[in-house]
C-alpha cells in the first residue's frame, strides 16, 4: 500500500511519543538496578512516577492547542498515548505506595489517605485517571458519544487536582507547584471557545 | 545484662555529669527560689522538675558498667577517615544506617533543597576556622573556637536514632558532646528560661541562602532543661571522625526525642534567653511547625500522617514511637503539657 510522506513522518512521530514516554520508566529501572535512587529509593519511585504522569499529563493537554491553534494537526493524535502513559506513570505511582511502601497495610493506608487532603486530592486525582483511562478506546467513545467528551474535560480537574497533591506535599516552597498549576491553567484557557477562535 | 550502647561512657565523664546533676539541681532549686516558686501561666515552659526525678530521668551508667566503657579518642580523626562505630546497634537493636546513606541523604537548605545533592554542593564549604558565640543571659558570655571545643570536651559516641518530620529515620553513631557540658561553663543566669540556637549567614557559600523564600538564617530554640538534658549533645562527629559538610559540620545540635529539623547544623552562635525563640519553621509555617517538635506518632502532621516511618535501608514502614523510643528518658520533661497543643 502506498504511503505519502506525511503519514509516514506521523508514524515517526508516533514512535518518538512512545519512546519519549516509556524512557523515564527505563531510567528509573536502571537507576533501581544500579542503586542510584537515593538512601530512600521507595521515595524516590514514588515522587519519580509522580513527577512524570504530571508531565505526560500536562504534555497530553497540550495537544489540543498544538493543533488547532498553532495548526500542527498530527499533534491531536498524541493526546491519548500521552494520557495513557500517564495514567500508567499514576498507577506506578500509586502502586508502590501501596504496595511496598505500605505492603498493603489496609489500616495504616486508609488513615495516610483518607485522613490528610494532600492523599486525599491525590487519590481522586488518580479515580478520574482511571475513568478516563478505561474509556478511551474508541469502543467507549462510540457508546458515550457526546457524553464522552464532556468525561474527558474531566481531565483538566485531574490536573489541577494533581497540582494541588504535589503542592500539599512539599514542605514550603511551591513555586514548582504553582508553576505547573499555571501551565495547566493556561492550557485550559486556550481550550476556551473565545480564545479557540 | 545487656548495655546500651549510649550508656558506656567513660567514668570521668560518668563523675563530672554526676557533678552537673548536683550543679543543675542547684541551679534550679535556686531559679525556683528566684521565681517564687510560681507556676508558670499560659504555654510557657513547665516548673523544672525536682532534682530527684531529673537524676533519674538521665541515663547513668550503672557502676557495673563502667568496666565495659571505652577509652574516648582524645583526638577525632579527619572527616575523610574510615568510619567506625563502637557498635552495630542502638539500644533497641536497630541496626545501624550505612554511613553512605547518612552522608548522601541529607536535608540542608542552607545549601540545596535537592536531598541527593547537598553532598556535591557542601563538599567544599570552609568549617575552618569556626567559632561559636555563645551569649545572652549569662554570666561569662564567651566565643569558642570549634578546636577548643574539640579539645576541652572529649568526644563521645552516642548511637541515636534520627527520625525527620517527612517521616523518614536513620540510626547514627554521632560523636559529640553534652550541650549542658557547654552551658554550665558560661553560667546561666537565672533568668534564662530558653536556648536559641542560629546556624552560620553565608550567602556566598550557601546557594540556598541567596534564595529568599525564608529569612535566613537558620534558628533553632530549646527549653533550657531539654538543653540541659544529658540526651541533647553537640555532634562534631559521626562514625568515629569529624562531620562533613552536609552532616552540620563542624557543629551541630542532636536532641534525638524531636524531629530531626530541631537538630540545627553549622552553629555559631547560641544565646540563653528568657522568651521562647521563633525558630525558622514556626516563622515559615507556624501552623505546621511547633516549638516543642516532638517525635509524636499520635500528632499528625497537618498534611501527612507521623504514625510511621521509613527507616532508611528498610523496605517497609515501621510505627514510629512517642518521643522516637526515649519516653523513658524525656516525657517528664513534658509532665503537665498537652502535646497535642504544645506540638
Amino acid at each position: 500500500m502506498h504511503q505519502s510522506p506525511t503519514s509516514r513522518r506521523a508514524r515517526l512521530l508516533q514512535g518518538v511519543i512512545h519512546l519519549a514516554s516509556l524512557a523515564p520508566l527505563a531510567a528509573t529501572i536502571w537507576a533501581g538496578l544500579h542503586g542510584d535512587l537515593t538512601a530512600n529509593p521507595i521515595q524516590a519511585i514514588i515522587q519519580r512516577a509522580g513527577r512524570y504522569a504530571l508531565i505526560l499529563l500536562t504534555a497530553s493537554l497540550a495537544c489540543a492547542p498544538l493543533s488547532s491553534i498553532f495548526e500542527l494537526r498530527v499533534a491531536i493524535r498524541w493526546r491519548r498515548p500521552l494520557g495513557l502513559y500517564a495514567f500508567m506513570y499514576a498507577a506506578l505511582h500509586f502502586g508502590v505506595f501501596v504496595a511496598v511502601d505500605y505492603g498493603f497495610d489496609l489500616v495504616l493506608l486508609r488513615e495516610a489517605i483518607f485522613e490528610k487532603r494532600f492523599a486525599l486530592v491525590g487519590f481522586a486525582a488518580g479515580l478520574v485517571l482511571l475513568a478516563l483511562a478505561i474509556t478511551s478506546t474508541r469502543g467507549w467513545a462510540r457508546r458515550l458519544g457526546r457524553r464522552w467528551e464532556q468525561l474527558h474535560r474531566l481531565v483538566y480537574v485531574a490536573g489541577l487536582l494533581a497540582v494541588i497533591h504535589y503542592a500539599w506535599a512539599v514542605k514550603a516552597d511551591i513555586r514548582q507547584p504553582l508553576a505547573w498549576g499555571a501551565v495547566i491553567v493556561l492550557l485550559l484557557i486556550l481550550r476556551l471557545p473565545p480564545v479557540r477562535h | 545484662m545487656k548495655i546500651k550502647s549510649s550508656e558506656i561512657t567513660p567514668e570521668w565523664l560518668y563523675l563530672s555529669r554526676r557533678k552537673f546533676i548536683k550543679g543543675v539541681a542547684a541551679a534550679t532549686t535556686g531559679a525556683l527560689i528566684a521565681s517564687g516558686c510560681a507556676a508558670p501561666t499560659g504555654p510557657g515552659p513547665a516548673t523544672p522538675e525536682p532534682a530527684a526525678a531529673r537524676a533519674s530521668d538521665t541515663p547513668i551508667v550503672p557502676p557495673a558498667a563502667e568496666s565495659a566503657a571505652t577509652a574516648t579518642p582524645q583526638a577525632v580523626p579527619p572527616a575523610d577517615a574510615a568510619p567506625t562505630a563502637g557498635a552495630s546497634t542502638d539500644e533497641l537493636g536497630d541496626k545501624l544506617t550505612s554511613h553512605e546513606a547518612i552522608t548522601t541523604y541529607n536535608n540542608y537548605y542552607e545549601f540545596t533543597m535537592n536531598k541527593e545533592a547537598v553532598a556535591f554542593v557542601a563538599k567544599d564549604f570552609r568549617t575552618r576556622p569556626w567559632t561559636v558565640a555563645v551569649g545572652g543571659l549569662v554570666h561569662k558570655p564567651k566565643t569558642f573556637d570549634i578546636e577548643e571545643l574539640l579539645r576541652k570536651y572529649p568526644q563521645e559516641e552516642r548511637i541515636y536514632r534520627l527520625r525527620c518530620v517527612e517521616a523518614w529515620s536513620m540510626v547514627i553513631p554521632w560523636l559529640g558532646f553534652p550541650l549542658g557540658s557547654l552551658l554550665r561553663e558560661v553560667e546561666p543566669m537565672s533568668q534564662a528560661r530558653y536556648v536559641r540556637f542560629e546556624t552560620v549567614l553565608d550567602p556566598r557559600e550557601m546557594g540556598g541562602q541567596r534564595d529568599s523564600w525564608v529569612d535566613w538564617p537558620y534558628v533553632e530554640g530549646l527549653r533550657l532543661d531539654e538543653a540541659m538534658h544529658d540526651l541533647t549533645i553537640l555532634a562534631t562527629g559521626l562514625y568515629g571522625k569529624l562531620l562533613l559538610p552536609q552532616n552540620g559540620a563542624p557543629l551541630r545540635l542532636v536532641a534525638p526525642w524531636k524531629y530531626g529539623f530541631k537538630s540545627i547544623k553549622g552553629i555559631v552562635k547560641i544565646d540563653l534567653v528568657a522568651e521562647q525563640p521563633t525558630s525558622l519553621w514556626m516563622a515559615t509555617a507556624p501552623e505546621e511547625y511547633g516549638f516543642y517538635a516532638n517525635v509524636n506518632p499520635a500528632v499528625a502532621h497537618p498534611r501527612w500522617s507521623q504514625a510511621t516511618e521509613r527507616r532508611i535501608g528498610e523496605l517497609s514502614r515501621r510505627k514510629t514511637l512517642p518521643f522516637n523510643g526515649y519516653a523513658g528518658q524525656v516525657a517528664g520533661l513534658y509532665a503537665g503539657l498537652d502535646l497535642r497543643q504544645d506540638y
